[in-house]
């Protein structure tokens, strides 16, 4: 799917999808230098903001692992990167059914704790999975992107009864979900 | 000779014993690793922090704290370890400073055990980090010397052990964060079992597994990499709590992988203990209803007996009750922040001062608010529901150490052959979870003291109570923790010693000295306390001489080797100085040897030590005769009503139960 583009959770017969989840992937810094141990390793970090009314009300990310009411949960923080084929190296999920109902949002957000620009972090991606049956919702290269060092990524936001899905890719900088605050409200 | 070190700067060490004290102004967590000859951490059993505190040679202290006395024995160390790392690090999520270049720089120095100096070094210079190397005793030639190194880590503990090639540098750091939260004082420890199995919360495990990810449940099991525990829970009540809007069924959305239907060939076994027999699979809930939640099942949960899975099944039910009134709160609030503003608005805007234009809006505004409040409502009540039908199949299910004093299960108490994993010290609500109460059970043995408050309650809205029957009330609850404990372990397995300096808890002590199960009677007076105390202390130091020197056989002959637990009524009636350091320093030392705290007394009685027994208050475990709202989950903080578990009035069950474990005494 492209920018912006928003496609509903609402199954083809009629229920929704109750579970989502955003992963992140990337490969492990090689080992450089004359010593063995000094490694540049590349820590990137998932995050998922969750909004009500376009006020930030929780904030899943590694220091908080799950939001207060149990609905999002990081399944934890990656400080390396993994072997780069595929998997995810970290995991946010989402119980959409136990979403607080007030909460309308939720955004995440991808950042590189350690700096590097994803221009320099190889095979690392992003992307949506429905949990339920595994289907891969959004999907982004982030490797070789551009100068940046954080990515906003896709929201979720209640639509009637149901949620959809908007795809963001929104190139920022920053090193924690915070720095991201500013540029996440346009797209709110 | 005192060595004042530098960055960098090296000393000899003369002695092999020492200690390392810390002080940094503000709460540090103090941690230590070991590494070989090439500085190599061997593994997280080679890492000293508040989760796992001992290593041979080497022990940290379990909580943060602006000071530490690290006891070394460099003899104790295996012989591959040539480095000991002294770390310092701020505890996360406290609100405390998030750096150390915000506190005056930390202070460590070794010391002989007679507390003189051998060297010391103040950690200068640090600036973001919020970990830090602080000291390095190394072997060189044979003999150890202590480097000050003051490497910071701005990434925090985690940074840190990476650096120092720890592979699991993340989960120890996370640990560590989980211990020391755990130490906050006012706070129910967290059960263990999900601590170190990692998240088994019931609500997401059912759909952490992407197909894409395992295949098969067994897959995340196996590899280890994705910390949920697929299957367990699978086809249980909690599909109807993933989906609580009942929303028909789609087996996809509702269902976890079906590989893991009930009655499927799943494999219990944890993957880090792959040698023991697998338990018997947990009782399989029935067939949910189309369209219904599937009823609940007592011992639905994660476990390798029956009455771990009921532990680990209400702490579930503990953590979902707090994260489903947080979500209630939480939208509460919201609903009252946004109607207030909308409201604001109204006001400021002059055309509401026109005909009807501004009473309209305020309705609207009202009624957008109490929209979104019945809608959270409804949410919580259908989690309320759920949790309510749970609670009726658990709570009759409940083995006597976790029942409560009104369950039939103690009218068929035998006295058990083994220690219970756990103890129900009373029940636990929040205002909103009226009439649902969770069990509230702590793990045996007792990790922390007890202190049963006999003061005023902080907030207490009852009828007005008289201090006396405060007193009164604080010693009968006492009693029946008491009693529970005396009841749950086996015979001679647990000895308890009453001090009742005034013998003002006569009326309540009787029925344990009437029984005779208490060691000795009530001791009295100045000098019952001093003799009570005097023979505890002196159990304490010999056995952690015996512990320290490796030499547990060494024990004199016909030591008893049972818990020990101290009752004090009425602190601190008849204590002198030294009696008070002795009782604080049982209550430091005692837990990890078996010699147990319990307090009966109102803090102002102790007011005259001042902040001298700050410590001993925190570090107990304050429960309260009545009702009272001053106990936190360790999840979201919710402050939740502790109710006691007492004795129904007129029931003889604490006699008889009592009778019997005086009997089962007799006869061995």
């Amino acid at each position: 799917m492209t920018k912006g583009q928003a496609i509903s959770l609402q199954k083809n017969d009629g229920g929704s999808l109750t579970a989502v989840r955003m992963g992140l992937g990337w490969q492990a810094a090689p080992r450089r230098g004359l010593f063995g141990s000094r490694t540049r390793e590349i820590d990137l970090d998932a995050s998922a903001v969750l909004f009500a009314d376009k006020q930030p009300v929780d904030v899943v990310f590694f220091r908080h692992l799950v939001s207060d009411d149990g609905s999002v949960r990081h399944t934890g923080d990656n400080l390396v990167g993994g072997v780069g084929q595929g998997g995810d190296d970290e995991a946010i999920l989402v119980d959409l059914a136990r979403v607080p109902v007030h909460i309308d949002q939720i955004v995440f957000t991808v950042n590189s704790f350690t700096g590097q620009t994803f221009q320099e972090v190889q095979n690392a991606f992003c992307r949506l999975v429905d949990e339920t049956n595994g289907q891969e919702l959004a999907r982004y290269t982030l490797a070789g992107g551009g100068a940046y060092t954080a990515q906003i990524m896709a929201k979720v936001h209640r639509v009637g009864g149901g949620w959809n899905m908007t795809a963001l890719g929104t190139p920022a900088n920053g090193r924690t979900f915070q720095d991201l605050m500013p540029a996440i409200v346009p797209a709110l | 000779m005192v060595a004042e070190l530098v960055r960098g700067q090296n000393h000899p060490l003369s002695q092999v014993r020492l200690e390392i004290r810390v002080s940094a102004g503000r709460p540090v967590v103090a941690a230590a690793t070991l590494g070989d000859e090439s500085g190599r951490i061997h593994g997280v059993e080679w890492v000293a922090h508040p989760g796992a505190p001992t290593l041979p040679g080497l022990e940290v202290s379990r909580q943060a704290a602006a000071d530490h006395r690290l006891a070394v024995d460099l003899d104790a160390m295996p012989a591959a370890v040539h480095r000991v790392d002294v770390l310092l690090a701020l505890p996360p999520g406290t609100g405390g400073p998030v750096s150390f270049g915000s506190l005056s720089a930390p202070f460590v120095a070794v010391t002989g055990l007679d507390g003189s100096e051998v060297a010391s070094y103040t950690i200068t210079g640090l600036d973001a980090e919020s970990a830090v190397v602080a000291l390095e005793l190394y072997r060189r030639q044979g003999a150890w010397k202590v480097r000050a190194v003051g490497q910071g880590y701005a990434g925090g503990l985690a940074e840190l052990l990476t650096d120092q090639g720890l592979p699991q540098a993340h989960q120890v750091a996370a640990a560590v964060d989980e211990a020391v939260a755990h130490g906050v004082a006012r706070s129910v420890p967290a059960p263990p079992s999900r601590t170190a199995d990692g998240d088994r919360s019931r609500q997401a495990a059912a759909s952490a597994l992407g197909a894409d990810q395992s295949g098969s449940p067994y897959g995340a099991q196996q590899g280890g990499a994705q910390p949920h525990q697929g299957g367990h829970s699978a086809g249980g009540p909690y599909g109807a709590v993933q989906n609580p809007q009942g929303v028909p069924a789609d087996p996809d959305a509702t269902q976890p992988p079906p590989t893991a239907s009930p009655g499927g060939p799943i494999d219990y076994s944890h993957p880090r203990r792959r040698n023991g027999a697998p338990p018997p699979p947990p009782p399989a809930a029935p067939p949910a209803q189309p369209g219904r939640p599937a009823p609940p099942v007592a011992g639905d949960a994660t476990g390798w007996s029956m009455e771990e899975r009921l532990y680990n099944q209400v702490w579930g039910m503990f953590e979902d009750l707090a994260r489903t009134t947080a979500a209630y709160r939480s939208a509460v609030d919201f609903a009252d922040t946004r109607m207030e503003r909308e409201l604001d608005q109204v006001l400021s805007d002059p055309r509401s001062r026109i005909g009807g234009q501004g009473d309209a809006a305020r309705e609207a505004a009202q009624t957008r608010r109490v929209q979104l409040v019945d809608q959270a409502r409804e949410a919580l009540e259908r989690d309320l529901v759920q949790l309510g039908a749970e609670a009726d199949v658990v709570e009759p299910a409940l083995p006597v150490s976790f029942a409560r004093w009104d369950n039939p299960v103690w009218h068929a108490y035998r006295v058990p052959m083994e220690m219970p994993m756990a103890l129900r010290l009373g029940d636990l609500h929040l205002p909103e979870s009226d009439p649902l109460r969770i069990p509230m059970l702590v793990r045996l043995p007792l990790e922390r003291g007890l202190w049963i408050d006999s003061g005023r309650p902080g907030s207490f809205d009852g009828a007005f109570i008289d201090s006396h029957e405060l007193r009164r009330l604080a010693m009968e609850s006492a009693v029946a923790h008491v009693a529970r404990l005396l009841a749950v372990h086996p015979a001679d397995e647990f000895t308890v010693h009453v001090v009742d300096p005034a013998g003002s808890g006569a009326g309540e002590l009787a029925p344990l000295v009437q029984s005779g199960v208490l060691a000795a009677p009530p001791a009295q007076g100045a000098a019952g306390v001093a003799a009570v105390l005097g023979r505890l202390t002196e159990r304490v130091d010999l056995v952690q001489m015996a512990m320290r020197g490796g030499a547990a056989d060494s024990l004199p002959p016909g030591f008893d080797i049972s818990q020990q637990l101290l009752v004090v009524n009425d602190f601190p009636h008849g204590f002198d100085d030294r009696a008070v350091t002795q009782l604080r320093y049982l209550a430091d030392e005692g837990p990890a040897v078996g010699v147990h705290l319990m307090l009966v007394a109102d803090r102002e009685d102790a007011d005259g030590y001042g902040p001298l027994l700050d410590p001993l208050w925190r570090g107990l475990l304050r429960l309260t005769p009545v009702a009272e709202d001053h106990l936190a989950d360790p999840w979201v903080g919710h402050a939740w009503t502790y109710e006691p578990a007492l004795v129904p009035s007129g029931s003889q069950v604490l006699q008889q139960v009592l009778a019997q474990v005086a009997n089962a005494r007799t006869k061995y």
